[in-house]
């Protein structure tokens, strides 16, 4: 099982409070791992870090390492946008821009210089199926993104995220302002992208976590409190805290 | 590539800056240029020649660039006006914010805008031919054109920036504070005027001085109704001479560079340093009540 | 108890009353220049020179030459306001620098209309050399709107919800693009009414060019921005105070007054409409 991001003694601050403590963590390519635990634990931060959105806080530091395929993040003279080309994201509260929804789609490549029309439209029609919205919007891929239902509009966010084509894409409590359907058909789509991309979720919700995830780490006031396959976590779990979130006996 | 992107965002980020940064070279040039041109008059006059009562700047005889009247004039329509206005325009930020309904506020802000909105010019015209006649007629006296006639016309120019600004610490004041006396049985009105209008107090008194601020730099309103007389006036009726008015009515007959011409830049030195000192105090205290929040 | 509640509705009243005493100002304002000025519109009025040293004839040369500042105004003062805004909301830190330009933009907001005049007479007319013009007045009515503008820019940058820049950082787009396709865009109908409605403040100023750009009388339009003009403002404070027959052209003044407040009104009027059909548009 090969490593895709490696972290090590990963130390976030806000200001002088520190968010995150000394985390290492080895996260496997082309699975799913989910970081759970109760809020204001450091789990968005840290997802945060992996295409260094943090960096546009203010007064915020970070000290140690996180190495994507061998290579740090952080160190001096690294282009963020070719890192955050790489390292997509679909955030927790669906913003489609205000645009149409062939335009929401081809805004990626669109920056990353393709300008072909043809070329475009292939892009697009294959990011819409693999988000499975396709067979929804082929007939009105010009109306306004907005008039799509929550459920659509973040399926579109993930096609977006996916036309830049990225080889990991962090998801953000990504179903959290869902009604049922509509996260289980996020869920679906997680599982059928696994094969071809890194995927690292947030979520609130430990049935998600143990629904769609091949490893799960849970946090705990800054700290990696437990890292293991998502079964471990839930079934055999190491250490008495993570038995108590996961039991619901806190969180 | 990623050099040459990272060079673009940078210009990009530098054009921004630099056009932001204008504001500053502005402000810098305009205390320049009006110290320069201003205090250059005391190459020609002793210091002590501009601290007397008499503005004569076209006199074959002897010229007197004294101050002191100009400063009274804008003193004198300035406390008028802010008297007139301070009542009435924090009056109907209370009713605004905390009685009318909704509806009513609708209805009331549109014509507060359009007050704010009518040129000084306008105002000065609608100042000579509505109200300086009824103040004539009132008290009786030989001309309408004076302090009182252009302090009541201010006064209308400053309500606007003062109901705007009172109106707004008014609905900043926390719910609870209301409630919490609400709750222990005062009236609506008691606990406006003994809870709610003291917590906004700041930011009322912020308004007051901005309305002051617009007051004392307003030109046109006060040279067509103040009756222009550069005398220290002794009462309301006298007509006055303000700073801003003495600027716009002699500058464009002045001789470029003479002594009359610095004595003018030195009343427009004097009058930029008033309402700079006016507006920082008040964005001060602005800023001050809203971190409060 | 009784008696508190009359004291209650009485000062209700009086609050009432005041606030309704400045409906009645302004209401009577606008009736009595409509009124007094509607009798005086006339396609000649609108389209002629006046004559006789202003006794008669029209006010062509000063609606084209409010019209003019106006213009060059915004030629100005747009572009410098929209990217000081965007500096401000896009890319400014907390620092030294960021309050300092702050301090500047408020401090230029309360300076007096006439001391922008002495700065444009001294600093464009004199010392660059534009002579009293409609390039100087231009510059200097820009400086006196600049920080309405940088306001209404600002908060119209603000509008656009912080996620929307989120979401293209993420797709690996830089700052600038970001900016460019994806703040802008719906950010700019905003930032122009809020503007318009600073530049209507432009229309009715007097004091700034009173030393930079008005001319007196001058029954010819202007041919180029190094040209002397007429102003509307100037026009009706001329005619209000320095004519010899001040009451003979009394109709004039309402005329010219009414014209220069539909230009104001019209220009807000114009945000006004702009404004609530921008909103239509984007609702975030």
């Amino acid at each position: 099982m090969a490593t895709k991001i490696s972290v090590k003694n990963l130390k976030f601050f806000y200001g002088e409070k520190l968010a995150l403590a000394d985390i290492d963590m080895e996260i496997p390519a082309n699975m799913v791992t989910a970081l759970i635990g109760p809020s204001g634990c450091g789990k968005s931060t840290y997802l945060r870090t992996f295409n260094r959105m943090n960096d546009l806080i203010a007064n915020t530091r970070l000290d140690g390492k996180v190495l994507i395929d061998g290579h740090d993040i952080y160190s001096n003279g690294v282009d963020v946008v070719g890192l955050r080309k790489k390292v997509g994201m679909v955030f927790q509260k669906s913003n489609p821009f205000p645009k149409s929804i062939f335009e929401n789609v081809a805004y990626g490549p669109r920056i990353h210089g393709i300008k072909n029309r043809h070329q475009l439209q292939e892009i697009v029609e294959k990011s819409l199926t693999k988000s499975a919205l396709w067979d929804e919007v082929k007939d009105r891929l010009d109306e306004n993104a907005l008039s799509l239902s929550g459920g659509q509009q973040q399926r579109l966010c993930i096609a977006r995220t996916l036309a830049i084509e990225p080889e990991i894409v962090l998801m953000d409590e990504p179903a959290s302002a869902l009604d049922p359907i509509s996260t289980s058909k996020i869920e679906e789509l997680i599982h059928e992208l696994r094969d071809n991309y890194t995927i690292i979720i947030v979520t609130h919700n430990m049935q998600q976590a143990a629904r769609v995830s091949d490893f799960t780490a849970f946090f705990y006031e800054g700290q990696l409190v437990e890292f293991s396959a998502t079964e471990v976590i839930f079934y055999k779990p190491a250490k008495k805290k993570t038995e108590d979130y996961v039991t619901g006996r806190f969180g | 590539m990623l050099n040459f992107r990272g060079c673009k965002e940078k210009g990009v980020k530098t054009v921004f800056l630099i056009t932001a940064s204008m504001s500053i070279l502005v402000v810098a040039m305009i205390f320049l240029f009006l110290g320069k041109e201003g205090l250059s008059i005391f190459k020609e006059v002793p210091l002590s020649s501009v601290w007397v009562d008499k503005w004569y700047p076209v006199s074959f005889r002897k010229p007197q660039f004294g101050i002191i009247p100009l400063l009274a004039g804008s003193l004198l329509v300035t406390a008028i006006a802010i008297i007139f206005a301070v009542p009435l325009a924090v009056g109907t930020a209370i009713y605004i914010a905390e009685i009318a309904k909704p509806m009513e506020r609708e209805f009331l802000k549109p014509f507060i805008e359009v007050l704010a909105g009518i040129p000084s010019v306008v105002n000065g015209f609608l100042g000579m031919v509505i109200l300086s006649p009824l103040v004539k007629k009132v008290f009786s006296l030989s001309t309408g054109l004076n302090a009182l006639t252009g302090g009541l016309m201010l006064g209308i120019m400053a309500v606007p920036t003062i109901i705007s600004i009172s109106e707004d610490a008014i609905r900043n004041v926390p719910q609870s504070y209301k409630q919490a006396s609400l709750a222990l049985g005062a009236s609506f009105l008691q606990t406006t005027f003994k809870v709610t209008v003291p917590a906004a107090l700041s930011g009322i008194i912020a308004s007051v001085m901005l309305g002051i601020g617009r007051v004392i730099g307003e030109t046109m309103t006060v040279m067509m109704v103040t009756g222009n007389a550069a005398i220290i006036p002794h009462s309301a009726f006298d007509s006055v001479r303000t700073m801003t008015a003495t600027i716009a009515a002699e500058m464009g007959e002045v001789p470029f560079g003479s002594t009359h011409y610095h004595a003018l830049f030195l009343v427009g030195f004097i009058l930029l340093s008033i309402t700079f000192l006016i507006n920082y105090i008040a964005q001060k205290v602005l800023h001050k009540y809203r971190l409060g929040e | 108890m009784p008696k508190k509640r009359t004291n209650e509705k009485i000062v209700y009243w009086i609050l009432r009353g005041i606030s309704y005493f400045f409906v009645l100002i302004v209401a009577y304002i606008l009736f009595d220049i409509f009124i007094k000025g509607i009798g005086v519109i006339s396609w000649d009025f609108l389209t002629q020179a006046p004559k006789k040293g202003g006794t008669a004839g029209g006010i062509l040369p000063a609606i084209v030459g409010t019209l003019y500042l106006v213009l060059m105004t915004i030629i100005i003062s747009l572009p410098l306001g929209m990217s000081s805004a965007v500096y401000l909301t896009e890319y400014a830190t907390q620092g030294w620098l960021t309050r300092l330009i702050r301090l500047a933009i408020s401090t230029l907001a309360g300076v007096p209309s006439i001391v922008f005049g002495l700065f444009g007479l001294s600093l464009f007319v004199i010392f660059f050399g534009f002579g009293a013009s409609i390039l100087a007045g231009s510059f200097t009515l820009a400086l006196l709107v600049l920080p309405i503008i940088i306001v209404a820019s600002e908060e119209a940058l603000r509008s656009v919800p912080p996620y929307m820049r989120e979401a293209s950082l993420a797709l690996g787009a830089t700052k600038w693009q970001t900016i460019y396709k994806n703040v802008l865009p719906y950010s700019l109908g905003g930032m122009m009414t809020g503007s318009i409605l600073g530049i209507g403040r432009a229309a009715g100023e007097t004091a700034p060019i009173l030393l930079t750009a008005a001319a007196f009388f001058l029954p010819r339009l202007p041919d180029s921005i190094f040209d002397q003009v007429m102003a509307l403002p100037y026009h009706l404070y001329i005619l209000a105070t320095q004519h010899p027959e001040v009451d003979k052209v009394r109709p004039l003044q309402y005329g010219t007054t009414l014209v220069l407040m539909a230009l104001v009104i019209g220009l807000n009027l114009a945000a006004i409409i702009l404004r609530m059909r921008i909103r239509k548009k984007y609702q975030w």
